[in-house]
């Protein structure tokens, strides 16, 4: 018989933060580029909707523009929904989807 | 964007107010020419009712009061009311079913308050080509909450008006290459013209 494994001291491998944070926050709200929408507009739906700052929503915006898309909020997929939800009455195109590994 | 659409005939656009909320002077003719699109966009969305879940149980159908869970066939009503969940159809029926006849209502509540308003501002209800209609033109005023309907108004007309021509990204030297009697070119003018009503909204809110 082999020997019973004694109990041995295990070291629990703590989480890096952002994994922490990937847990919590599984699914993003993604907003695609389109030819249609101005980016002034654009970035006042950022500011207006997520309260976010001119800087961020202006980032995020040219994200949106250069990269052809850019992941605009975080959080459980309920409130991803309500995101895209409201992004689709501003006439953004928005998806969800989970927050990739 | 494009051609700057200004002319002597052509409204500025909004400007903001001392005492808050912007203003726009607009000719009689551009003033209908926002309502007709505005009860335009309200006839497309109100015209192809959303198809309601298919199931194959009768009485299920009957009792079926929820929204939509497939796509709307007409492209500009897909690209007003996109898919939620691209890779999962499930989720993105589901999504729809819960969505999108609440999105088709706002949308016309936004589009009707755009004809209350400029009809408010004095937009009479029918232009009959009468020569004392040239010089008329109508103040449209608009607090916080009224622009930022007319900036979801103004973004669905741009989508359905870009759907039906076929815009796409940079191609602004296509247009300009059309002759002046193609038909497209005086609808591409309109979408070119909301889009400067809206850019100078946006900047004076």
């Amino acid at each position: 018989m082999s020997p019973v494994s004694t109990p041995m001291p295990v070291e629990i491998e703590k989480p890096a933060e952002d994994e922490l944070t990937f847990v919590d926050q599984p699914w993003v709200t993604i907003v695609w580029n389109d030819p249609v929408n101005l980016m002034s507009y654009v970035t006042h739906v950022f500011t207006t909707y997520f309260g976010y700052s001119r800087k961020k929503a202006e980032k995020l915006m040219l994200e949106v523009h250069h990269d052809g898309k850019s992941a605009v909020s975080t959080g459980s997929r309920e409130e991803m929904e309500r995101d895209v939800q409201a992004m689709h009455e501003y006439g953004l195109w928005a998806t969800i989807q989970k927050a990739p590994r | 964007m494009g051609d700057d659409p200004k002319g002597s005939a052509v409204s500025d656009g909004f400007v903001g107010q001392r005492r808050g909320g912007v203003l726009a002077t607009l000719s009689s003719f551009e003033g209908d020419l926002l309502r007709s699109l505005a009860q335009q966009l309200v006839e497309l969305l109100r015209d192809e009712v959303a198809a309601p879940a298919q199931t194959s149980d009768p009485l299920e159908e009957l009792l079926d009061f929820s929204g939509p869970t497939t796509a709307p066939s007409d492209p500009v009503l897909a690209r007003l009311f996109p898919t939620a969940y691209p890779d999962d159809d499930e989720a993105a029926g589901e999504f729809r079913r819960f969505t999108e006849t609440s999105l088709r209502e706002g949308k016309v509540r936004s589009a009707m308050l755009m004809i209350e308003t400029l009809e408010q501002a004095g937009l009479p209800g029918e232009l009959l080509g009468e020569p004392d209609e040239e010089g008329l033109s109508i103040d449209v005023e608009l607090d916080r909450e009224g622009a930022e309907a007319w900036l979801k108004s103004f973004t669905d007309i741009r989508l359905a008006l870009a759907s039906r021509l076929g815009v796409e990204e940079g191609d602004d030297e296509y247009w300009d290459a059309l002759p002046e009697d193609d038909p497209t070119v005086h609808v591409h003018d309109i979408y070119q013209w909301v889009g400067f009503l809206q850019e100078t909204l946006v900047r004076a809110l």
